[in-house]
């Protein structure tokens, strides 16, 4: 028994570190958001090993990293989650400003709010969530939140809804003209009525395969996200994505090394990898969004140069979203529970 | 041999079962007795909490909105229980009675979706459910038939509409159903393989009708499977969230849907614990209910099972 004992603990130790393996970077993305062939050149370059693991939330995320489990060399966090994992201490500083290629990287999103300086992160993809409409369903103006809220008759009982609060909850609060997050009680009684309203002409809340939905005509209109929306359009012309004049909810997702990471070096050189705009751009191809890189447009497929749903319109009013209070969060979950109950 | 005295064997009862207890401590006891205590916690920062000792949580879990939940979800459990039942019956009791060589290819179809994912199954379900799938293409084949008949007689009755199935309650209620009726199948057929067929032979033979065999002879004698059968659907449909997620309508939420919420998308654990907590004490009422009411019925029943 002992020796059986002996063996096994020996063997699970030797799965955990493979001793013999060559370098090795941790990556922790989102689920469908990593460019195969970005990370094949990454490693014919350099001769490191990527592995890579998903998830599907911020807050996953955020429990993985607290919980200590993982050991990631990168991670992918939303904006609006940076400042809460460097409050957390759960990054460490890599100084991305002092990085040759950084120079590639557009002023805009240089020194950006949620991390002064690009101490710790530089963006990854960033892009918009609003709706996709079919156009040959409905021909009028979709460019307003109006017509995802109080939808026309054409559209009626042929919409589908993210399933998460703090996008809904937060369309549904820009629509109003609040910020995304509220601790109002009255302006989150007017949010629950209008989504109490919406709901007998949406047909499902899911955020899993819209793309399906909105080709095999399940539903006419989704909330989608800018990238997602140009595979809808891929296969049918008439799926075009809205631009709401009341304010285009935007994110940025980023490049960050966790504390604690195995290979902080190797994770250095991957963002170094990144930020050179045919690398930028490998990865653009792939997922649809932008990467926050000036010069990477040279090396974008032709038609995502043109795609209208990653050149947002002149003149077009942006939403960032924000990372809740905690007591915004509870009035969101009891809302969210309202309407979906 | 004595098999059942282990009181004179302690310690080779002891050592047998230390692997057994082992594992329930630290998969069951220990787990559970964690969520115990955060059910008694407080929401801290973004996920973190900690502990007061008070019944806030509990006191939120019954306001009527979520107590509305636990109902729909009590409802849809035993709907689903007694779907289960009244298709998992005669599909049992039809398998007992097969061939040697047919019974062992049904068991086989009966478990076959059993070892897979159950995620994977109901993915599948939406290819038959959706607007253009295969349930409506082969309710519009069965239309054109029908309607190609009744054109003979000179009557029209038009092309086919597509009904909508996915993303109703029926849709997530039959997606449970089937996820679930191999557990029910299989206890029934195993009362119904030791059941001594003679018996039915015997009280037809006496002049018993179908039914009042069916009634008096079979449904008695095999009331130990219906009891573990649902038993073993009821109590973990009562959890599920995937399935009402995947193939529910727009009010189709579940308390698993809204646990499930509370450990990951609210980040709120001991709310989570604290409506888990809830659900488990709801099942040990309906078991004890159940059980009391089993040995009523028994006593005046007076069949002895």
């Amino acid at each position: 028994m002992k020796k059986i004992t002996a063996t096994l603990v020996c063997s699970l130790l030797l799965a955990q570190s493979p001793v013999y393996a060559a370098e090795q970077l941790y990556l922790y993305n989102w689920t469908d958001y990593t460019s195969p062939e970005l990370i094949k050149k990454f490693e014919a370059e350099t001769g490191i090993e990527v592995v890579l693991d998903t998830y599907d939330s911020n807050e996953t995320l955020l429990a993985k990293l607290k919980s200590g489990g993982g050991n990631y060399d990168i991670i992918v966090p939303s904006h609006n989650f940076v400042s809460i994992l460097v409050e957390e201490e759960l990054l460490q500083p890599v100084n991305i400003s002092n990085m040759k290629s950084f120079s590639n990287i557009n002023s805009q999103w240089k020194n950006p709010p949620w991390d002064a300086g690009n101490r710790y992160t530089v963006p990854w993809q960033l892009g918009s969530t609003a709706f996709t409409v079919n156009t040959d369903v409905y021909s009028g103006d979709i460019n307003s939140y109006k017509v995802l809220f109080t939808p026309p008759p054409e559209l009626q009982g042929e919409i589908g809804m993210f399933n998460s609060s703090d996008e809904v909850v937060g369309m549904a609060l820009a629509y109003l003209g609040y910020p995304t997050c509220s601790e109002d009680n009255a302006q989150m009684k007017e949010v629950r009525d209008l989504l109490i309203a919406q709901k007998p002409h949406v047909k499902v809340y899911n955020s899993d395969g819209i793309k399906d939905r909105l080709v095999s005509g399940e539903t006419h209109m989704h909330m989608n996200w800018n990238g997602y929306s140009i595979r809808a359009r891929e296969e049918i012309p008439a799926l075009q994505y809205a631009y709401p004049r009341e304010g285009l909810i935007t994110w940025v997702d980023n490049l960050a090394v966790p504390k604690g990471a195995q290979n902080p070096e190797n994770a250095k050189k991957f963002i170094e990898f990144f930020m050179h705009p045919e690398n930028a751009a490998l990865q653009s191809n792939f997922a649809g969004y932008d990467s926050g890189n000036k010069n990477a447009v040279t090396y974008l497929d032709e038609d995502k140069k043109t795609a209208p749903e990653l050149n947002v319109p002149e003149g077009q009013k942006l939403v960032f979203s924000e990372s809740c209070s905690q007591a915004a969060l509870a009035l969101r979950d009891k809302v969210w529970t309202e309407i979906k109950k | 041999m004595e098999t059942d005295n282990w009181r004179r064997n302690k310690r080779v009862f002891f050592a047998v079962s230390v692997p057994q207890l082992t594992w329930l401590l630290i998969f069951f006891i220990i787990p559970l007795a964690a969520v115990f205590i955060i059910s008694f916690s407080e929401k801290r920062g973004i996920i973190g909490h900690e502990l007061v000792w008070d019944w806030k949580n509990y006191i939120r879990a019954i306001e009527p909105i979520y107590l509305s939940i636990f109902a729909k979800t009590l409802l849809t459990s035993t709907a689903v229980t007694v779907i289960c039942l009244l298709v998992g019956y005669p599909v049992a009791l039809a398998i007992s009675f097969a061939p040697r060589w047919l019974k062992l290819a049904l068991l086989f179809a009966v478990t076959v979706p059993f070892w897979i994912n159950g995620l994977i199954r109901t993915y599948a379900l939406i290819a038959v459910f959706r607007t253009r799938g295969i349930l409506n293409f082969t309710l519009e084949w069965f239309w054109s038939i029908g309607a190609s008949v009744l054109a003979w007689f000179g009557i029209e009755v038009g092309s086919y509409q597509d009904l909508q199935f996915l993303y109703t309650n029926v849709a997530a209620t039959a997606g449970i159903v089937y996820v679930f009726i191999p557990f029910m199948i299989l206890p029934l057929y195993a009362v119904m393989e030791r059941f001594d067929k003679s018996y039915l032979e015997a009280a037809l033979d006496l002049g018993a009708g179908h039914w009042r065999t069916f009634f008096t002879v079979l449904l008695p004698l095999t009331t130990p499977g219906i009891i573990s059968g649902c038993i073993i659907v009821f109590v973990p449909s009562l959890g599920v969230f995937f399935i009402a997620d995947l193939l529910g309508g727009t009010d189709s939420l579940l308390i698993g849907n809204v646990i499930e919420r509370q450990f990951l998308g609210a980040n709120n654990w001991p709310f989570g614990a604290a409506l888990s907590f809830l659900l488990m004490y709801l099942t040990f009422a309906a078991l004890i209910l159940y059980s009391i009411v089993n040995k009523k019925s028994k006593k005046i029943g007076g069949v002895d099972v």
